[in-house]
């Protein structure tokens, strides 16, 4: 039997292959250094980054600067930890992440299914909001803000960060549909369904992959902003982003790095754990439309 | 007035009119068919019909109800797409129930129905699969119970079977030719194959250019062809048009052609209706089909006018059931279709059986035919 095996492949030399995954070895410890040094210090007490050891391990191994950073450590004025802040995070993220997906689902059904006049330009209108810098809006939204009364809030972040991720994800869902059979909303018209019974029914439950990619994109983007986070939310209402820079940045009492490395870690957690959980079905989703087309 | 009556619909897209005046009454329990190449208006109409496209101008009527600006779903009729269009998300049963269930109807009814229209074609085993876990005839059976369930008024297929493979195509168009005999509905059928249309219709309406060219059952469309465009599309291989002069000889009409040798032949036509008389001595194309062109043996014994050509056999072409056999007549090429083991040799000449009563004149200017 004729079987391709892989000894029947050209044989790629061994030291060639040596070589390779040397290589590839390298750059993946390079890329994990920073974090593996901010896990190492975070570990350690004071003393041993102060005494000048940043990269070895800890001699005396401890969880204290962890538990600081959660819960007591001085964030502007108040020692709450990061902790609050976390959870306002959380609060202004979620909400904010699953409305913009949803109209930008919205959109992207509109945009391909019920086309109507002008329907493209708007498209390109929505597209620029992708490449409006932030600091262009900071004045206009700060004002809008106002008028609406929730300035320096967490609904007030979550509008803002709701209306910006409708461009980004209006053009997902728009090349996800495009490669939407036509016929199947034809078929749910005959069949007697209305408009948002097709979205729900119909094409919400075959929109897995770029559910996913909006979802990841929008999260990693809302939770790590810094400057709307910064301008639009004050005090008690900031975002994890703008507390760790408040904790780092302190200037009363000792820098203790141990615990601005174990904070650090913290802010950047959510995202490293939305990337594992569902990267595949990022690329996944990404690929989708370029291929069925 | 008809079940299904399209009178005098017009579609424009902008200042392009796509679709002229069509008008077609479709009879209770008709199976009609729309067919022309692509770019013909069929699908243009059928949307139509359907409401997935509105109207121009004219009007379309079911059951002396006007549909146009009617929604889809209110006018009781179901559709089968080319792609099957079933939903991806939702199992086979699910499906087939999605209209019952919009339509409101009770889930104990559904369930009814649905096992009744599984039955019928035979899926019961596959209701809870998903439509990708299916073969192409199988999916294709699910698009039409999905349109059988809701018992329409009108049931409209757009090439339902052309992403079939070829042997599994000739069964389902007997399968839906049987469904038709034994449910009497009324269909509005969309294809570009001649065959399907030849086979499955009562009736056939023949477009192009979005002109009905020809409306009529499939025996007057494919044995009396209004104009050229209509004989030379239906059938295959395609009607033989030659190039011929109409002439009067002792009160005898005779068409007459130029063999490969160069030497006119003179082909006797009788019975020709009088209009054939404003034709004397004037250029007409003559219109013979294939197989009204046999050896002596093979011709038709119930034909009344058999003439016979000695001619210079270019080709031979044996298909199994039958041979083809090419020939110049009048600079072109001309086919005959003759029995599988007729004695023809290429490059020998042979004596070809006409059959004169199948034969039909052109006009060349107008591409009309003389009637």
């Amino acid at each position: 039997m004729a079987v391709a095996s892989p000894d029947t492949a050209i044989r790629t030399s061994r030291i060639t292959r040596v070589f390779i995954y040397l290589f590839l070895l390298l750059f993946a410890l390079f890329y994990l250094l920073p974090f593996g040094i901010m896990l190492v210090n975070s570990l350690k007490p004071l003393s041993e980054i102060t005494g000048g050891n940043m990269i070895a391990l800890p001699q005396d191994w401890t969880i204290a600067p962890w538990l600081s950073a959660w819960s007591t450590a001085q964030i502007g004025v108040e020692p709450t930890g990061l902790r609050p802040y976390f959870v306002n995070s959380l609060v202004m993220a979620i909400p904010a992440v699953v409305l913009s997906t949803m109209v930008g689902a919205l959109n992207g059904y509109v945009l391909t299914k019920w086309q109507f006049r002008g329907s493209t330009i708007i498209f390109g209108l929505l597209l620029f909001s992708c490449f409006i810098p932030f600091q262009i809006v900071l004045i206009p939204m700060a004002r809008i803000l106002g008028l609406l009364d929730i300035a320096g809030s967490t609904p007030g972040l979550i509008l803002v960060h709701f209306v910006y991720g409708i461009g980004f994800t209006t053009l997902y869902f728009r090349n996800y549909y495009a490669a939407f059979p036509t016929e199947l909303v034809r078929a749910a018209q005959i069949d007697g369904a209305g408009f948002f019974q097709i979205f729900w029914r119909i094409m919400l439950p075959s929109s897995g992959p770029i559910i996913a990619v909006s979802f990841i994109w929008q999260f990693t983007n809302i939770w790590n902003d810094f400057l709307f986070g910064a301008s639009f939310a004050s005090g008690g209402s900031a975002p994890m982003t703008v507390a760790l820079n408040n904790l780092v940045n302190s200037s009363t009492g000792v820098r203790e790095y141990n615990v601005h490395f174990a904070g650090a870690i913290m802010a950047a957690a959510p995202t490293l754990l939305v990337y594992i959980v569902a990267g595949r079905y990022f690329v996944r989703g990404l690929m989708a439309g370029s291929v069925k087309g | 007035m008809g079940f299904l009556d399209i009178a005098n619909v017009t579609k424009s897209y902008g200042a392009v009119e796509v679709l002229h005046k069509v008008d077609i009454d479709v009879a209770e329990g008709e199976f009609l068919v729309l067919v022309g190449p692509s770019g013909c208006g069929k699908s243009t109409l059928l949307n139509m019909i359907a409401g997935l496209e509105g109207i121009t101008s004219g009007e379309i009527r079911i059951k002396d109800r006007v549909m146009n600006g009617v929604h889809p779903s209110r006018r009781n009729i179901a559709m089968v797409f080319q792609s099957y269009a079933l939903y991806p998300n939702m199992t086979v049963g699910k499906n087939i129930t999605f209209g019952l269930e919009m339509h409101g109807t009770p889930k104990a009814e559904r369930e009814k129905a649905m096992q009744h229209v599984a039955q019928l074609l035979q899926i019961e085993h596959l209701l809870d699969r998903k439509p990708g876990q299916l073969s192409g005839g199988q999916r294709q059976r699910v698009a039409m119970g999905r349109a059988l369930v809701r018992n329409p008024d009108v049931f409209l297929f757009d090439e339902p079977l052309s992403n079939l493979d070829a042997k599994l195509r000739v069964d389902m168009r007997t399968e839906i030719k049987k469904l038709h005999q034994r449910l009497g509905t009324t269909i509005v059928y969309v294809t570009h194959d001649q065959i399907e249309a030849m086979t499955l219709s009562t009736r056939i309406a023949v477009m192009f250019d979005g002109y009905v060219q020809q409306l009529g059952t499939p025996k007057e469309i494919y044995d009396s062809p209004a104009n050229l465009f209509v004989a030379t599309f239906m059938g295959s291989p395609a009607m033989n048009v030659l190039q011929a002069r109409l002439v009067d000889r002792d009160g005898a009409l005779y068409a007459l052609i130029t063999a490969a040798d160069d030497q006119e032949r003179a082909l006797r036509i009788e019975n020709a209706p009088p209009a054939y008389a404003a034709y004397k001595d004037a250029k007409v194309l003559l219109g013979i089909r294939p197989e009204a062109i046999t050896d002596p043996e093979g011709a038709d014994r119930n034909a009344r006018n058999i003439q016979s050509l000695t001619n210079r056999v270019t080709v031979t072409e044996p298909a199994g059931a039958d041979t083809f056999v090419t020939m110049t007549i009048s600079g072109k090429d001309c086919i005959a279709r003759m029995r599988a083991d007729a004695d023809v040799l290429p490059g020998r000449d042979f004596d070809f059986a006409i059959n004169m009563d199948k034969a039909v004149l052109f006009d060349p200017k107008t591409d009309l035919r003389i009637a």
